[in-house]
């Protein structure tokens, strides 16, 4: 039990990953499949972020005279590999600050992709009328039958 | 002449033929005596390359032509069964070239030169598959003879030829690619090799599971045998023009066919291991069924090529049992069977045709009396029936002696019953057709006497019959050369008591 | 090897010292520049000078990787594992080399057919969204950054939904089909990140090299590495339609613009195979137990099930595009079936099918393309007599339909070969069972096909048979230089089956580990004095 408060944040990943698949999976409308995809892109970026936290570790500036060793991940092995080169008094512990690139990443890519969700959106309810799911394919019906019929 | 240049040869003379020919389409006679010319070389050639792999065990031509996808070579290398093979193909080539003359002439038939090329671009494929060294080029060579038959079928143009034709290449391409490519690709993975060699390709002790799998897909595989239930192109294809069926569907298209079969079983599994596997007796009971069951369905046809196509197809059965039976007398059997039956089939057929030709009947129970009028022709049929039922002093009965010896020799009793039925039924369809032309009064005289007057014009159509018909009398008296020429084909230690 | 030097002779410097970088940046850069141009043809220009270049980049790096071994490219002069590196070897050079050649012969078919199937105003950023695809596909196969790996894979995917998404001034059902390609997509990509991140959490690193490195003290019995070879898996899994991951491809590949289609299904499956590849044998190890029974029991079982599952769905399809893409789903399991053997032969199998199935199936979608730009046929049954109305589109399309059902003398039967030996080498005889009757189910739809073009009467247009009307050369040329490869590399399939080879011993070696000019410890010092 307390290995799940210590790793809450891996429990809140997955609560919201498997909300956001849900979503995507269980509704009909398009825009809300859009929601649960962002839902669950957004679990994945908590999961990044919270693993770069570092007990205690400080947010990864470097101040003018701290040219330390900056180490961290949540559960980095590479900690080990503290380099011989630091010849420095003090060691400073710095959050690390690649995963946080990473997701910067990541939210560019799933704001491109929910804009493109959203086009289509837009396009599918100008041509169809509607964006329910089940609707379009009712109104497809008729031309999928051909298509796939013997 | 070297043993190479001839392989070379029997398999450019009627390449060289189907390039002349279209070129001289426009005037008859030059382009006919193309064809007639290619098939005297050619027969000639083969002859020489007969007489050249049966003076020593070591004499067998071999050619490397290509090698492909890595592994995979297109040789020839011809041996006795094939050299048999080739003989029949290029003797009725000839013959039958004699006929086509005859029949198209006399029909009036279009796209002639279109036909005249087929044909020949038919006889080199097989060439082909009778001199192929392995599976892999007889594969190519049969695929070849099914594509360049398939214009043949259709030639009518109308749409029963059509559907036909369809048929046809469906069945063909469909068992070709769907199980005899699989049996091929098989036979190279287990056992690293598809060359023919005396006595079988696969290890000692190989698995009889997987020899009977790859057995199954051969026997199924090998559509143009037309064992039951791969049959059904056979009779479709007598849309087919009468030379056609005559040429194709009983010599050169069939007996590729059983040629193929009893190469498979002879040189690639060998008959010691077809006697240890399970799955041949079965394969040997479907072609006696075949066997039985084809006779059947001839005896309710009232279409002449039809009768004849589903005799073929129980003829052909025979040789099939004689590959699966395996034993020495079997499997000569079988391929004395193919040279027997050939020359009494294409009688037959020739016969049909002349009777088409000539009278412009194609249902049996118009024929009655026409014998009087064109009793060459029916007297043909009469002997070339013989020889297809299998009666002394025809050539046909030995294969039936054989395959029952070799029966015997299996310890398939039951056999022995379906052989002797069949030959009744034989006996049921076939003799019925000349005695309904010698004995029984004719329906209408005044056609009947237009038919004689009209006779004198087609001497072509008229004559091929009885000349092939001769020949199967001829054949039974050459079994001693014919067996001792085929003994090679059968591993050393087989050959006692032949 | 002199050969290869004098070859060698004729690329610039610059294509060997930046050309790994060059095959990316190149279609970027103008890309942007496309958009920005309203003029159609110059766009379509631009998109045929920069694929040429490519292919010719391409080429070189491969000859290059063939005479001098590896390459790793710096991005920026930054050494990894800080910095980002890209790495050619003989896994990925052909694939560049087959995305260039694919996209290149395309973009000659696309000027007649993107004129037909696109709005007039839409032609310049429609040429643009492709160029950031090509780049973002040759992105994705080049780079040895773990990360990168899935910045490119969004690049391609989402330029992807947008192009598939123009379909739709020709089919309607182009619209949905690319959302619903979207959804997958992103969740597939998604997964694959979540499984980069369970990486880096155990490794520390991004860059592939130096993960396979960690991995191999870290062990086979890490919960997490497990985890994120699961993830890796199911995410590229969904981007090469492994079934029954595949939902998405019948819809993308039918309703996208033709030319989209041509490029997409000879390429797209194959860049995530390859990385599938990567990551399985170069950066997690294959010899630990796992990723054995992932790769015998999840890929080749998939595989198979692929195979028939799709060949049989492909056969009761009445729509052309819907027929030849379930056929790419079960060509797909075959390329699986080789690759979860993890034997050399069985590797060599599924990478020598991956390089045939793209030129067939390229020829394939380009000639039911020509079909509707012609004649606007999209179903089966509308294809009577197209044998004698366009033989030559026809008879490449018959072509490359035969090397598809593996006729002798094909590429199809040559990779179908090498599939069987290696499964016969490894014992799976029920496999080869399968192998059989699915070509046997390949038959059955090809020759549909075949049936209904050649043995099928001209439809009657008001009482007249059609009239024959031939394919533009544009499309004929690119369809026929497939086609005859196909047939090219069935006849002789040594460059082809070499190249698979090689590639096969770039797995066989294991995890990868080598990073030249990479400090031994990680280096974590920044700035020091």
């Amino acid at each position: 039990m307390s290995e799940l408060f210590e790793h809450f944040n891996f429990a809140v990943v997955i609560v919201l990953m498997m909300v956001g698949l849900y979503v995507v999976f269980a509704s009909n409308n398009m825009i809300k499949k859009l929601v649960g995809l962002s839902v669950f892109q957004t679990s994945v970026f908590l999961l990044y972020i919270s693993m770069s936290n570092v007990d205690g570790g400080q947010p990864p500036i470097i101040a003018e005279e701290d040219l330390h060793v900056a180490e961290g991940g949540g559960h980095d092995v590479v900690a080990d590999g503290v380099a011989e080169g630091a010849h420095q008094a003090a060691e400073v512990l710095y959050s690390n600050p690649l995963p946080h690139v990473l997701i910067l990443t990541a939210i560019v890519v799933g704001v491109a992709t929910l804009a493109i969700g959203l086009a289509l959106v837009v396009r599918i309810r100008e041509v169809y009328g509607t964006i329910e799911e089940d609707e379009i394919d009712a109104l497809d019906y008729e031309i999928n039958l051909e298509g796939a019929a013997e | 002449m070297t043993p190479q240049l001839a392989l070379i040869l029997i398999m450019l003379i009627p390449a060289i033929a189907a390039v002349f020919i279209p070129l001289a389409g426009r005037w008859q006679n030059v382009r006919e005596s193309v064809s007639i010319i290619a098939a005297i070389s050619l027969l000639a050639v083969v002859i020489w390359l007969v007489c050249y792999v049966g003076e020593s065990p070591d004499n067998r031509p071999e050619l490397f032509l290509i090698q492909f996808a890595g592994s995979f070579e297109l040789k020839l290398k011809l041996e006795p069964l094939g050299a048999i093979f080739a003989a029949i193909a290029s003797s009725l080539w000839l013959v039958n070239t004699v006929f086509t003359i005859g029949y198209m002439r006399g029909n009036k038939e279009k796209n002639q030169t279109r036909f005249y090329t087929c044909v020949a671009i038919a006889i080199s494929a097989v060439m082909g598959i009778a001199s192929a060294a392995n599976l892999i080029t007889l594969f190519v060579f049969y695929e070849i003879l099914t594509l360049s038959t398939f214009p043949l079928v259709t030639h009518k143009g109308d749409a029963k030829a059509k559907k036909g034709g369809r048929i046809y290449l469906l069945v063909l391409m469909a068992t070709s690619l769907g199980l005899l490519l699989p049996a091929v690709m098989g036979t190279h993975v287990l056992a690293g090799t598809t060359d023919f060699q005396v006595g079988g390709i696969f290890p000692d002790g190989f698995s009889t599971t997987a020899a009977g799998i790859l057995l199954f897909l051969f026997a199924f595989g090998i559509g143009k045998a037309a064992l039951m239930p791969i049959h059904p192109w056979l009779p479709n294809a007598m849309v087919a023009p009468t030379p056609v069926s005559a040429l194709l569907h009983a010599v050169a298209v069939v007996k590729a066919g059983v040629f193929t079969m009893l190469k498979v079983t002879v040189y690639i599994f060998g008959p010691d291991l077809m006697s240890k596997t399970p799955a041949s007796t079965v394969l040997v009971w479907v072609a006696a069924i075949s066997i039985v069951l084809a006779s059947i369905i001839a005896l309710r046809k009232d279409n002449l090529k039809a009768r004849l196509a589903y005799s073929t197809i129980s003829q052909l059965a025979y040789i099939t049992l004689g590959a699966m039976l395996a034993t020495s007398f079997a499997v000569i059997g079988g391929g004395i069977q193919i040279v027997m039956h050939a020359w009494g089939k294409i009688t037959l057929f020739m016969c049909a045709g002349a009777i088409y030709t000539v009278a412009h009947r194609t249902e049996i129970s118009s024929l009655n009396g026409l014998g009087r009028t064109m009793p060459w022709v029916f007297g043909a049929f009469l002997v070339g029936s013989l020889s297809i039922i299998g009666i002394p002093p025809m050539g046909g009965s030995w294969p039936k002696f054989f395959l029952m010896a070799g029966a015997l020799d299996a310890g398939q009793k039951f056999l022995l019953a379906a052989l002797i039925l069949s030959s009744i039924l034989n006996v049921a369809y076939l003799v019925p057709v000349a005695m309904r032309g010698f004995l029984l009064p004719p329906d209408s005289p005044k056609s009947d006497a237009h038919v004689a007057k009209i006779l004198s014009q087609h001497r072509f159509v008229r004559f091929a019959p009885v000349f092939t018909a001769a020949g199967a009398f001829v054949l039974f008296f050459a079994i001693g050369p014919l067996v001792e020429y085929l003994k090679p084909i059968l591993p050393v230690n087989m050959t006692g008591g032949l | 090897m002199q050969f290869m030097s004098l070859i060698m002779t004729v690329f610039p410097e610059w294509i060997l010292t930046h050309g790994a970088a060059s095959v990316v940046v190149v279609p970027l850069m103008f890309a942007v520049l496309t958009a920005l141009n309203p003029n159609a043809k110059i766009a379509w220009a631009t998109v045929l000078a920069v694929t040429a270049l490519c292919v010719f980049t391409s080429l070189g790096l491969l000859l290059q990787v063939a005479s001098h071994g590896p390459i790793h490219y710096n991005m920026g002069g930054w050494v990894p594992p800080l910095g980002i590196g890209y790495y050619v070897d003989g896994l990925n050079a052909p694939i560049l080399l087959l995305i260039s050649v694919v996209a290149f012969l395309c973009t000659i078919y696309a000027l007649p057919s993107v004129a037909a199937e696109v709005e007039p105003k839409k032609k310049g950023p429609f040429y643009a969204a492709f160029l950031i695809s090509f780049a973002g596909l040759l992105g994705m196969v080049v780079t040895a950054d773990a990360f990168n790996v899935f910045v490119f894979l969004e690049v391609s995917s989402i330029s992807t939904y947008v192009l598939v998404g123009m379909g739709a001034s020709r089919d309607r059902r182009a619209l949905t089909s690319s959302f619903n390609y979207l959804i997958m997509g992103s969740i597939g990509a998604t997964f694959f990140v979540v499984g980069i991140g369970f990486l880096y959490m155990q490794t520390g690193t991004l860059n592939m090299m130096d993960i396979a490195r960690v991995l191999q003290d870290i062990g086979p019995n890490d919960r997490v590495v497990q985890l994120a070879f699961a993830f890796i898996v199911i995410g590229l899994g969904l981007k090469l339609a492994m079934f029954p991951l595949h939902m998405w491809l019948p819809g993308a590949y039918a309703y996208a613009p033709s030319f989209f289609t041509a490029f997409l299904a000879a390429t797209a499956t194959k860049a995530a195979l390859y990385l599938l590849l990567r990551f399985t044998f170069t950066v997690f190890d294959p010899s630990w137990d796992f990723v054995t029974t992932a790769l015998m029991i999840l890929l080749a079982g998939l595989g198979i099930l692929g195979m028939l599952a799709a060949s049989l769905q492909a056969i009761f399809q009445n729509d052309l595009r819907r027929v030849l893409a379930y056929s790419s789903v079960a060509q797909v399991g075959y390329m699986l079936l080789g690759i979860g053997m993890a034997t050399t032969l069985g590797l060599t199998a599924g990478y020598l099918h991956m390089i045939n199935h793209a030129m067939m199936k390229g020829a394939l979608f380009i000639a039911a393309g020509a079909f509707w730009y012609r004649f606007g046929i999209t179903q089966v049954c509308d294809m009577r007599g197209l044998g004698k109305t366009m033989p030559w589109t026809m008879a490449g399309f018959t072509l490359a339909g035969i090397s598809l059902i593996g006729v002798p003398g094909t590429a199809g039967f040559v990779s179908k070969l090498t599939l069987v030996r290696a499964a016969a080498e490894n014992g799976w005889w029920w496999a080869i069972g399968v192998i059989v009757v699915t070509s046997i189910l390949a038959i059955v739809y090809i020759g549909r096909i075949i049936e209904q073009a050649y043995f099928q009467p001209v439809p009657e247009i008001d009482g007249k048979p059609v009239v024959r009307n031939e394919a533009p050369y544009t499309m004929l040329i690119p369809l026929w230089i497939m086609a005859l490869s196909a047939l090219a590399f069935g006849i002789n399939a040594e460059w082809t089956t070499s190249l698979a080879e090689a590639a096969a011993h770039v797995l066989d070696a294991g995890p990868n580990t080598i990073i030249p000019g990479a400090h031994d410890v990680v280096p974590s010092v920044i700035g020091g004095h």
